[in-house]
């Protein structure tokens, strides 16, 4: 079986304030862009899987539970590609 | 009774925190490696300040997988006391042994200043040696205490008594402007549901000495020792 790969984007649940996106978007107001709003910053991942059968997706998500996002504050989105 | 102090790649409170054990409660304390799985017959625990593993992926994130967590864990299922500052609140956060997240201050800066506290129940083991209301004055020194969780976490942490500190003017008012780093509803240290875990912000150890501008944080070890001497006496008797 090839090798996937697996893009993990972890971004913070709505609501939950994002202090880094806020800053990102008043810069992007004063550079003059002003028809661009509700900057959201958030943490993207590339992992290298043997495989993509359900046990090593299934580990994926634990991985994602477990370390790569807070599930309190952060909600994550798993994707896979060819490697 | 013997204290021990966590001590992570990054953790930068340490020496100050054995110092308030050593010197100023003046009960013995030893450092704990995050590599080590035992807890050396220690009977408290605290998790200092710093930035762990630099702050990698999330504040406290990968500390709370360190191997001496599973002691720590295994500390607090049997009711050991445990108390976690500023990093070491985030890492009692990430290791879900507390509710909620700490998150980037609102203001984006780091803060590092006294602030005050008012103690919003005395009926904790790290709270004891106050009095409810009272007001202590303690340094917080972060980027990211901003404490944060569901609306309906926040409601039982208020009703069941577990909000032990938050932040506050000098005669205890508590306002969007004493609130120095935008923490919902001001709160600066919680408890867990049993009690024997408490998280905070500010940094008691930091506040041990009139020399280093009070010595108000001396409260919260003297109510570990009380808590710990009771503990003790019971067994005993």
């Amino acid at each position: 079986m090839s090798k996937r790969k697996a893009i993990v984007h972890v971004r913070l649940k709505p609501g939950v304030l994002d202090p880094q996106g806020g800053t990102i978007e008043r810069a992007l107001n004063k550079l003059g862009y002003h028809d661009f709003s509700d900057v959201r910053s958030g943490k993207f991942f590339e992992i290298v899987l043997a495989d993509d059968s359900d046990a090593a997706m299934t580990k994926l998500d634990e991985i994602c539970r477990d370390l790569l996002a807070n599930p309190v504050i952060e909600d994550y989105t798993i994707e896979t590609v060819a490697e | 009774m013997k204290f021990g102090v966590v001590v992570f790649p990054g953790s930068n409170c340490d020496y100050d925190a054995y110092l308030a054990i050593r010197d100023h409660l003046n009960e013995p304390v030893e450092y704990l490696w995050h590599d080590r799985s035992d807890l050396q017959g220690c009977d408290a625990i605290i998790l200092p300040g710093g930035f762990s593993y630099g702050d990698y992926l999330r504040v406290g994130a990968i500390a709370s997988h360190a191997p001496i967590m599973d002691a720590v864990k295994e500390h607090v299922a049997v009711g050991g006391l445990v108390v976690g500052i500023c990093n070491g609140f985030q890492v009692l956060c990430e290791a879900r042994l507390l509710p909620g997240a700490l998150i980037r201050n609102q203001s984006l800066r780091f803060s590092c200043r006294d602030v005050y506290l008012r103690v919003e129940t005395a009926a904790t083991a790290f709270s004891s040696a106050c009095q409810p209301g009272e007001v202590l004055k303690i340094p917080i020194n972060h980027g990211e205490g901003n404490f944060t969780a569901a609306p309906e976490v926040l409601d039982e942490l208020e009703s069941t008594g577990r909000v032990v500190f938050r932040y506050c003017d000098r005669n205890g008012a508590v306002s969007e402007v004493t609130n120095p780093n935008g923490s919902r509803r001001s709160i600066a240290g919680i408890v867990n549901e049993r009690g024997n875990v408490l998280g905070m912000m500010p940094h008691p150890e930091r506040a041990v000495d009139p020399l280093l501008g009070g010595t108000d944080g001396m409260k919260l070890f003297e109510s570990m020792r009380q808590a710990m001497n009771a503990v003790q006496g019971m067994a005993v008797s």
